[in-house]
């Protein structure tokens, strides 16, 4: 259950973890009216709601960089309330949404439509422009007033910007008002209509391949700009170990690149598309188990600096169609923290980094000085269970669309309840 | 319970060698049914079966229906074109028509790989393929296999050779699974490009000279070239293909030796194969299509008829 009140909260017993200054510490909190109150030993009063944090950890709420709350224009797989209302209950309190609506997002007026629509919702929602008019690929858009307007980046989201030059145009003009450009790195050419990892298993299932080259070629051409003309290159969903090479090359050149890997891609692999699968067909399309271990590899070592969701409802007859035909997409908002806290911590990770791949990498992508649990704040806060074991299932799904291949599988480590100012979710405080 | 493994024939990758010798050695019987003055037997009697073509064909189509008449089955046909599928019909339509005209058996040839595979997670009846975009035709592999049964009495040990355009064909696909189960070995032969990757780890040998490979094999599967791909950079052009791939009268007059024709139609004459060769001695392409319907015959009949299949 979502509520809404703005009754004060006392949060007693658990642990705090500061992502941003990487401390821990045990410590009480107390929440009121949707603020942080206070930090530290508190005495518990009649108005205060008592949450025995014991053994919990407590974290600042997560920060998606790339959803797909489909509104305007397709309010039939998600809206921006139902998308909030998917992204609190998996942890995350701030979601930058990205432009491919109908229309799209690539004026200063749609980008004003998301920030006056979303004042109170659930989330914090931080839309994402559209580098260029109608995601088109051909002319700039108003990248000055989308920002001006709220814009906390821009990209054409799962259009990629094929011509080298427009993308460097969108490099040179988005420094001046300080935004990450984000494009979805796929050579559309050597894409050439594949819908799955181009491999034996693509092979064997007769299905068109789409190869990892189609993802690294594009990678190597926007560091090889970026590097040339500067600008702030953030590279999405990476799926490839070819990709991870390369952007650890360029990272250690100083190149002022940053990445973001799917739960997904660091969960699962093209074996989940044995059965045609229409709810594990993604773009970029999951991939071998090497590449697999090379995103997880990259996150480790630092090459991939965050996890990001590409949350990407769509209707039950969209996923039903033959697998030529289903769109690419799989809603990941709920069972983020669970996946991602499963698959890193057996790969020798702590939750503690896990919860830095979902708060200080997002933050540092989109160049947000945060600062976690100050007094006056607006309260943004998880509490998580670390050793939970649970099974992901469809009632956990928040979202309009339920398009997971996810559903049945289990985990370790689960969020337990979120505070997003007046909102809260989870056991501990219904 | 049917007498094969699978309730469904969705592909020749999961059928066990023990069932494809049971199609095939039903196959033959079946054969004999054909060779009647009246061709047909009541094994299927009161059984529905539906021929639901989402894409253009004739003689896959007409082969089935012949099969199933020939069994004494009640047939319907529902024909689609693809057009109505880009539109966005699902296949939950498509399942919703099986469950509404209440069919035993729903023969499927569809253009996107895996149509098969997702409406057997939908409906009851029992589904065969006829064709799933670039993923498998097993019926076409059966008949072939029985062809080859027929002319060279085994098929384990043969030396097969399948030529052209690998990638983009489900009847190589089914034939590579199906070959490699009864023992053959196989060569696959093409422009590189157009065999697909990773297709080696599937047990099969690639040579793209058509010469050595004629010399190597005792047989040539030869594929259909689609006209659509030529001239627009994927295959060069006809004269191209035909000099390096094609199979001419002139190329296998020099290599003096035995070797059995297959194709498996429609024939482009003089590009993949010349009209020569496709009626000549050695080519076995009208035995193919008459064993298409007794391999069909025989697949319904083990799927649903009263030795095996369902009979509640």
């Amino acid at each position: 259950m979502i509520n809404k009140s703005t009754q004060s909260i006392l949060l007693e017993g658990g642990t705090l973890f500061d992502p941003f200054q990487n401390k821990k510490r045990n410590t009480s909190i107390l929440i009121e009216n949707g603020l942080i109150k206070e930090v530290g030993e508190i005495t518990l009063s009649k108005k205060m709601k008592k949450v025995d944090c014991k053994g919990k950890l407590i974290s600042p709420g997560f920060i998606d960089i790339h959803a797909h709350f489909r509104e305007p224009g397709m309010e039939d797989k998600e809206t921006l309330e139902t998308g909030s209302r998917a992204a609190l209950s998996g942890g995350f309190t701030r979601v930058c949404v990205m432009p491919n609506t109908n229309p799209p997002l690539d004026s200063p007026e749609s980008i004003r439509f998301i920030i006056e629509k979303t004042i109170d919702m659930p989330v914090k929602i931080f839309p994402i422009g559209a580098i260029t008019i109608n995601q088109q690929g051909i002319e700039m858009a108003e990248i000055g007033g989308m920002v001006t307007a709220g814009a906390v980046a821009v990209s054409d989201d799962g259009l990629p910007v094929q011509n080298g030059q427009v993308l460097r145009y969108a490099f040179e003009y988005a420094q001046k008002y300080g935004v990450p450009v984000i494009n979805h790195a796929e050579d559309i050419c050597l894409k050439n209509g594949g819908v799955m990892n181009e491999g034996s298993l693509s092979t064997k299932l007769g299905l068109p391949g789409n190869p990892d080259i189609s993802e690294s070629v594009m990678v190597h051409r926007d560091l090889e700009i970026a590097d040339y003309c500067g600008g702030r290159i953030h590279v999405p969903h990476v799926s490839t170990r070819r990709s991870v090479d390369l952007i650890r090359q360029y990272k250690s050149r100083g190149l002022n690149v940053t990445a973001e890997v799917t739960p997904h891609h660091i969960g699962l692999t093209e074996a989940n598309l044995l059965d045609y699968d229409t709810n594990a067909k993604v773009a970029p399309p999951l991939r071998s188990a090497s590449d697999r271990e090379a995103v997880i590899e990259g996150l480790i070592d630092g090459t991939i600096d965050c996890i990001a969701t590409d949350h990407a409802p769509h209707t039950i007859e969209d996923k039903e169609m033959d697998f030529i035909n289903s769109p690419c997409g799989m809603i990941g908002l709920e069972s983020a923290f669970g996946l991602c806290h499963t698959v890193m911590t057996n790969a020798g990770a702590s939750s503690e980094d896990v919860i830095k791949w979902l708060t200080k990498g997002p933050a540092t992508v989109m160049g947000w000085k945060m600062e976690a649990l100050q007094i006056g704040q607006h309260a943004e806060i998880v509490i998580i269970d670390t050793d939970k074991k649970w099974t992901f299932n469809k009632s956990d799904i928040k979202s309009r669309s339920n398009n997971s291949p996810i559903v049945g599988m289990e985990f370790t480590g689960k969020v337990i309840s979120v505070i997003s100012g007046k909102y809260s979710f989870g056991i501990l405080l219904d | 319970m049917s007498v094969l493994k699978n309730k469904h024939l969705i592909g020749l990758e999961h059928i066990p060698l023990e069932d494809i010798k049971k199609l095939i050695d039903t196959g033959f019987t079946f054969r004999e049914v054909l060779d009647r003055p009246i061709k047909k037997v009541p094994s299927l009697t009161g059984k529905n079966v539906v021929n639901l073509f989402f894409e253009n064909s004739t003689r896959t189509r007409i082969s089935f229906e012949l099969a199933e008449k020939r069994l004494s089955a009640d047939v319907a046909n529902f024909t689609a074109n693809s057009s109505s599928l880009s539109k966005g019909e699902s296949l939950k339509d498509t399942v919703q028509n099986i469950y509404a005209m209440k069919m035993d058996c729903a023969v499927i040839r569809h253009p996107s790989p895996g149509a098969c595979v997702q409406l057997t997670k939908y409906v009851d009846a029992v589904i065969i393929n006829a064709g799933d975009g670039t993923h498998e035709h097993p019926s076409q592999a059966l008949l072939d296999m029985m062809s080859l049964k027929e002319k060279f009495k085994k098929i384990k040990g043969l030396k097969i050779g399948i030529v052209g355009d690998i990638l983009h064909s489900r009847v190589a696909l089914s034939n590579i699974y199906g070959l490699n189960k009864m023992g053959a070995k196989v060569i696959l032969c093409g422009p590189p490009h157009l065999i697909p990757k990773g297709i080696h780890e599937l047990g099969v040998k690639i040579n793209s000279d058509i010469d050595e490979v004629i010399e190597w094999a005792d047989a040539l599967n030869v594929l259909r070239i689609q006209r659509e791909r030529m001239g627009i950079g994927i295959i060069p052009s006809v004269r191209e293909y035909r000099n390096y791939f094609g199979i001419t009268q002139e190329r296998l007059d020099s290599h003096k030796k035995e070797i059995v024709i297959l194709h498996p139609g429609p024939m482009n004459r003089g590009v993949e194969i010349d009209s020569s060769v496709a009626d000549g001695d050695q080519a076995i392409i009208l035995d193919q299509v008459l064993n298409g319907v007794a391999i069909r015959m025989s697949i319904l009949y083990l799927l649903l008829g009263p030795d095996g299949g369902d009979t509640n």
